[in-house]
């Protein structure tokens, strides 16, 4: 440290209001930060040791009883579906509305229209245990329902 | 001792045959990648319009008001509106129009005078999305929201629109309406195989783009008894050049500059 520093600092000492090291409100302050901490934390220690249960999303529909065993499949296998629908979809969607393409052909040949509401939710019209289980377990909230019928179905009237 | 001809020749017969019959099979391998490639993929095949949907060069509309009664117009608007979730909002200020009736001198601003038949002065014309051939409400959409399709539709991605409003200040018909709310609880006859929309998008008629690709005409020209013929402008052998050539037809405010391609029997 300069001279010219250790100067200052030792008239701001004599002034009797410049103290090193000390805390002001010690108490205070060290309280107010625990209870900072055990606040922010608090979700923490609640959930402590709880898994949050997996999502299962049901295929248990109508349409899917009525088909026979081999003929249970998707416009994809599974997997593929479980990780990339919102990527089919997005493609489903520009494919529709841009260039007019209404036909899809799944990964086993056969040929589905392309809909959400008229050709997912024939089958999947269970949107509650479908959909909204994984989407509730990741928090998403896709916007597709804003405009298009979750359960077309019932919304007849 | 080798020949002369031997000891000149840089191969044999031998070599060359090998070597050529080795650059052969590996040239076949080869060129089976690029028969391959020429094959139908996966790529263009997945993806396809729906057999038997309608296409035309240019889709165009024609409405004879001399057949077009009050209650097939209101059974026209009925089913539009059912097929398409129109909601009922009453306030005419928040309102969705896709099909509507309108006074001639609304409807053709600047062709009206004092002394028309009683049926021009007195009817309602049925009005709706021109379709323009210049369509202005393109040109000023920031996000490609709507467009012109090849056939001449004008297509609205209600998943891209953000709900400026452009296109509507820009269109000088009035077609198009915006959801100022939340509308899908004022939907009073229900289409379940048709979406709603959210608040905060502009929506307008698109000449029954849905149903063209299913290899239906548009609802209203089905439901309205012949008053109305969609078709192909571009095809002179359509029923609606062919009443284009007989009947003298009127389109709105062309001196606009947007080409309609609504036209009208007056």
């Amino acid at each position: 440290m300069s001279e010219e520093k250790k100067e200052i600092i030792n008239s701001l000492k004599e002034t009797g209001f410049y103290k090193p090291g000390k805390i002001y409100d010690r108490g205070k302050v060290i309280a107010g930060i625990v209870v900072f901490i055990i606040v922010a934390a608090f979700p923490f220690f609640y959930n402590a040791g709880k898994a949050a249960k997996m999502p299962e999303p049901k295929l248990d529909t109508p349409v899917i009883r009525q088909l026979p065993e081999a003929e249970r499949v998707c416009v994809l296998p599974k997997q593929e579906m479980r990780e990339n629908h919102m990527v089919l979809l997005d493609e489903w969607r520009d494919q529709v509305v841009r260039e007019g393409n209404r036909e899809y052909t799944g990964y086993t040949g056969k040929k589905y229209t392309i809909s959400l509401q008229n050709t997912c939710m024939e089958c999947h019209s269970n949107y509650e245990e479908f959909c909204n289980e994984c989407h509730q377990y990741t928090v998403q909230t896709p916007a597709c329902w804003g405009c298009h019928i979750q359960k077309p179905k019932e919304w007849a009237g | 001792m080798k020949t002369v001809e031997e000891k000149t020749a840089t191969i044999d017969r031998r070599r060359f045959l090998k070597i050529t019959g080795v650059s052969t099979i590996v040239g076949l391998l080869g060129g089976w990648k690029f028969v391959e490639l020429l094959a139908p993929g996966e790529l263009e095949a997945k993806y396809l319009p729906k057999a038997g949907a309608l296409t035309a060069k240019r889709w165009a509309m024609l409405i004879d008001m001399k057949k077009l009664t009050d209650e097939t117009a209101g059974k026209c608007i009925k089913t539009c509106h059912r097929l398409h979730n129109i909601p009922d909002v009453g306030d005419p200020k928040r309102e969705i129009k896709w099909i509507w009736l309108e006074r001639f001198e609304n409807a053709f601003p600047g062709d009206e005078h004092d002394h028309m038949p009683e049926s021009v002065e007195e009817g309602r014309f049925f009005v709706m999305c021109n379709h323009c051939d210049n369509p202005p409400c393109v040109r000023v959409c920031p996000t490609k929201a709507t467009w012109q399709r090849d056939d001449g539709i004008i297509m609205m991605d209600q998943h891209r629109c953000i709900g400026c409003r452009y296109c509507m200040a820009a269109c000088p018909f009035g077609a198009r309406s915006f959801n100022w709310g939340d509308y899908r609880p004022l939907i009073k006859d229900k289409n379940p195989e048709y979406p709603t929309r959210e608040k905060g998008v502009v929506e307008k008629c698109n000449f029954c783009a849905e149903r063209l690709a299913k290899g239906l005409i548009p609802a209203c020209v089905e439901e309205s008894e012949g008053a109305m013929v969609f078709g192909d402008l571009m095809d002179s052998r359509s029923e609606l050049r062919k009443i284009m050539r007989e009947r003298y037809t009127i389109r709105r405010k062309p001196y606009l500059g947007t080409s309609p391609q609504v036209y009208y029997v007056v």
